[in-house]
C-alpha cells in the first residue's frame, strides 16, 4: 500500500487578479479527478472541516452547471456555483465560480481552470482562479477569514503576494 | 523562506511612503531578491543588478526609508540585508486562506488513499 504524504498547498498571486493554488497528490491523476468531480467524494472534502458539505452538485458537461453547499459549523452557509467551460477528463477542467454569498453574485464570476499533471504515479494540481478584478479576487481571499483584517486589506488594494 | 509583496498593478508611480509602494518598482524587488539569500555589500549588488551605482544606492535607499532592508557598515563597505517584518500582515492574511486549502487538501488525501485501496483490491480479484 502507497503511503499518504500530505502535501503543503501553495497559493501564489500571479496578478492582482489571479489566486493560484498548487498541491501535489500521492495519487494517479484519474483518482484526482475522481475525488474532484464526483459529489459523494467531493461531500467528503470540500468544507475543510470547518463544517458539512450538505449538498455537491455536478453536472460534468460543456454548459452543464454545478453547485456545493457547505453549513458551517459556525451555523451559517456558504454556497459556491458555476458552468463547465472546458472538459478533458484526468487533465483539464475549466469552469466558472460564483460566490452566493456576495451582493449580486452574478456580476462577480470568475473562471477556474484546474490542471492535473502526472508524473510516477503523483499528481500536481494546479488550480488558477480569475477574478474580474482586485477587489473580487481579495474577497474571495477574505472570506475564508473570521475578519478584523481591515489593515492587511487596505494594504492589499495595490498588492500581490508571492510565497517563496 | 521571507516572502514577497509585489505590486503587480504599476497603475501609478511608485512612491516612497509604504512598504508596498517601495516594492512597486521591478529593481527593487530584485534587490530584495538578492538580499533573500543573504546580506550583500552594495558593490555585490552593482554587478549583479548590471546597473550603475548611483541607480543601486537610489533604489537601497527608498527600500531603506520604509525599513525594507538594514544597512550597516563594515571596513569600507556598506553591508545590506533584507528585513521583511514589513510585509507581515500581508503573509498571516494569504496564509489563512491558504490553511484552508490544506485542510481540503488533507481530507482529500484520505479520499484518495481510499480509492486507490479499493483500486488494488479490485485488482486482487480480478
Amino acid at each position: 500500500m502507497a503511503t499518504t504524504t500530505s502535501g503543503t498547498a501553495m497559493v501564489t498571486l500571479p496578478a492582482d487578479n489571479q489566486i493560484l493554488i498548487t498541491r501535489e497528490f500521492n495519487a494517479p491523476a484519474r483518482l484526482v479527478w475522481q475525488a474532484y468531480t464526483t459529489p459523494e467524494l467531493i461531500k467528503r472534502w470540500w468544507s475543510g472541516q470547518r463544517g458539512t458539505v450538505t449538498s455537491a452538485e455536478v453536472d460534468l458537461r460543456v454548459g452543464g452547471k454545478w453547485r456545493y453547499v457547505m453549513v458551517a459549523d459556525a451555523g451559517f452557509e456558504v454556497a459556491f456555483r458555476g458552468e463547465y467551460r472546458e472538459i478533458t477528463p484526468t487533465a483539464r477542467l475549466v469552469n466558472t465560480e460564483i460566490f452566493e454569498g456576495i451582493p449580486d453574485p452574478d456580476e462577480h464570476p470568475s473562471l477556474v481552470t484546474t490542471t492535473f499533471t502526472e508524473k510516477d504515479n503523483r499528481t500536481y494540481l494546479e488550480m488558477l482562479c480569475d477574478y474580474r478584478d482586485r477587489t473580487d479576487r481579495d474577497a474571495v481571499i477574505n472570506s475564508g477569514m473570521e475578519g478584523g483584517m481591515q489593515e492587511a486589506m487596505d494594504a492589499l488594494e495595490k498588492v500581490a503576494v508571492t510565497l517563496a | 523562506m521571507p516572502l514577497w509583496v509585489y505590486d503587480l498593478s504599476m497603475a501609478r508611480a511608485a512612491t516612497t511612503t509604504d512598504a508596498f509602494n517601495a516594492v512597486a518598482e521591478p529593481r527593487r524587488r530584485q534587490i530584495l531578491d538578492l538580499l533573500a539569500a543573504g546580506e550583500r555589500p552594495v558593490g555585490e549588488l552593482v554587478e549583479l543588478l548590471g546597473l550603475a551605482q548611483p541607480q543601486v544606492s537610489k533604489h537601497l535607499r527608498v527600500l531603506r526609508e520604509v525599513d525594507l532592508v538594514h544597512v550597516r557598515e563594515d571596513g569600507r563597505q556598506r553591508m545590506y540585508r533584507l528585513n521583511a517584518e514589513p510585509l507581515k500582515p500581508i503573509h498571516d492574511w494569504l496564509a489563512k486562506y491558504e490553511q484552508s486549502w490544506n485542510k481540503r487538501f488533507d481530507l482529500m488525501d484520505g479520499v484518495l488513499e481510499e480509492l486507490r485501496e479499493a483500486e488494488e483490491q479490485d485488482g486482487n480479484d480480478n
